[in-house]
């Protein structure tokens, strides 16, 4: 099989698997909101502090909810047993990489583009006018969430104090993509908007190149 | 025994000589004064942690490929070795930063990707610690140092071009900074003796593993029998 045939063939499956539960996505959803909710008691949330601390807290909530979504990604399969199954179905293990990064971006993505309209009513800030601008960043850094995380999952699935480690390894991983996801967020909510595409390059060359680290090391992560 | 007794000594001396370096040498700075000699300290202790870091990320790359234990623990004592000198960066920094800019910390490029860096290697070692069986325990490090040590440029390029409000590097900044010839060959002698330090330190470490993992194969030997 072909590195793209194999990858939506494990696409599909991540995707049923998930979308027959759903436990993973209602999960995610109700702690990004808890999270939005949680930090507006931190600052007070007028119409500028919003657009000031808005986008940095809403990428905190992001990358948070991401570490501990990304959690079962390899666990799942360690817990039922089925990893040496996957490797011995597909002829490159990076296929199954591809896989679970895709699967775990759209579903970030999906949690992502719900809790926006919220987002933005519970602090006032106009989205509708950069939808589109957002759901890019949304998506470039998304990507880099899911790269990294997928790659760490599979380490963190094999350790002893895997909750505790997979967002210990993953955050400081990715302070560049906050940092960077963040800005052009703070650009897009500004009175007024600009997309500064400094930043989006940036997350395109971070995406990249861990996606280039994986291609080249990912089948290490699968060994037995 | 007796050559690293030797070596120690020529460290030992090497440092001191530094220390002497920075103290009667150099230069007194025009304006910060004498708490700028703390800055021979803090950026050959700089330096150095990036080398054993990129040590670190070498014996990564060998260990994934080559699957010698000696790159493992190359690795491990490089990390630690390096963690060390970066702490003395992140220590002595504010002691320097507060007499001069009246601030303890402040979230630049190189103190924030410092931490960071710092952050990462703690993780690094903390993984360690996790992961049971030694093979596996080896290989998910050297991967993770891998990813960690690719990610360091990342860091220090999207924390310097957003989150930085502060004056250009004293060293190898743009114009009008510069440093004094006599200044620049303390630095660099300090330099060399913080490299010689982190080699014999290294070289301690390494040992400490290297018996540490044979033992464990004895272990594992006599259990099996």
């Amino acid at each position: 099989m072909s590195l793209l045939s194999s990858t939506t063939a494990l696409l599909g499956k991540e995707l049923r698997t998930e979308f027959r539960s759903r436990e993973l996505l209602t999960t995610t959803v109700v702690f990004i909101l808890m999270v939005i909710v949680l930090f507006s008691f931190t600052f007070d949330p007028t119409y500028n502090e919003s657009r000031r601390f808005g986008p940095g807290l809403l990428w905190l909530a992001f990358l948070f909810a991401a570490s501990l979504m990304l959690q079962p990604c390899f666990l799942r399969e360690q817990n039922n047993d089925t990893l040496s199954a996957l490797r011995l179905s597909v002829s490159d293990p990076f296929a199954i990489f591809l896989a679970k990064l895709i699967a775990n971006t759209l579903f970030l993505l999906f949690t992502e583009v719900l809790m926006l309209p919220i987002f933005a009513v519970l602090y006032n800030v106009p989205v509708l006018r950069v939808l589109g601008q957002l759901l890019l960043v949304f998506f470039l850094g998304s990507l880099g969430v899911s790269i990294a995380g997928t790659a760490l999952s599979a380490i963190s699935a094999q350790a002893r104090m895997r909750e505790l480690l997979l967002p210990l390894l993953l955050l400081p991983l990715l302070t560049p993509v906050l940092v960077a996801s963040t800005q052009v967020t703070v650009g897009l909510l500004d009175a007024s908007p600009f997309l500064e595409w400094k930043g989006v390059g940036f997350l395109v060359v971070f995406d990249v190149i861990f996606l280039t680290a994986l291609w080249l090391f990912g089948e290490y992560l699968l060994e037995e | 025994m007796k050559k690293q007794v030797l070596a120690a000594a020529i460290v030992f001396l090497l440092v001191g000589a530094a220390a002497y370096g920075a103290f009667f040498v150099a230069p007194t700075e025009r304006t910060m004064g004498p708490i700028q000699r703390i800055f021979y300290l803090h950026v050959s202790s700089a330096w150095t942690g990036l080398c054993a870091f990129f040590v670190c990320f070498i014996a990564n790359i060998l260990y994934v490929f080559r699957r010698q234990p000696q790159w493992d623990w190359l690795s491990i004592s490089a990390a630690e070795v390096g963690l060390v000198f970066t702490t003395v960066v992140l220590v002595s920094g504010p002691i320097w930063a507060h007499p001069v800019w009246g601030i303890w910390w402040t979230w630049d490029a190189r103190l924030t990707s410092t931490f960071i860096l710092w952050l990462l290697y703690m993780c690094f070692l903390l993984l360690r610690t996790l992961v049971e069986e030694p093979d596996r325990r080896a290989l998910f490090s050297a991967l993770f140092g891998i990813f960690a040590f690719l990610d360091v440029p990342l860091v220090f390029g999207s924390i310097r071009w957003w989150r930085t409000q502060h004056p250009q590097p004293v060293v190898m900044g743009g114009s009008g900074s510069g440093l004094d010839p006599t200044m620049w060959k303390v630095l660099f002698f300090s330099w060399f003796a913080m490299l010689a330090l982190m080699a014999l330190l290294m070289r301690a470490r390494y040992a400490m593993e290297a018996a540490r993992g044979e033992l464990e194969m004895v272990r594992h030997e006599a259990e099996a029998v």
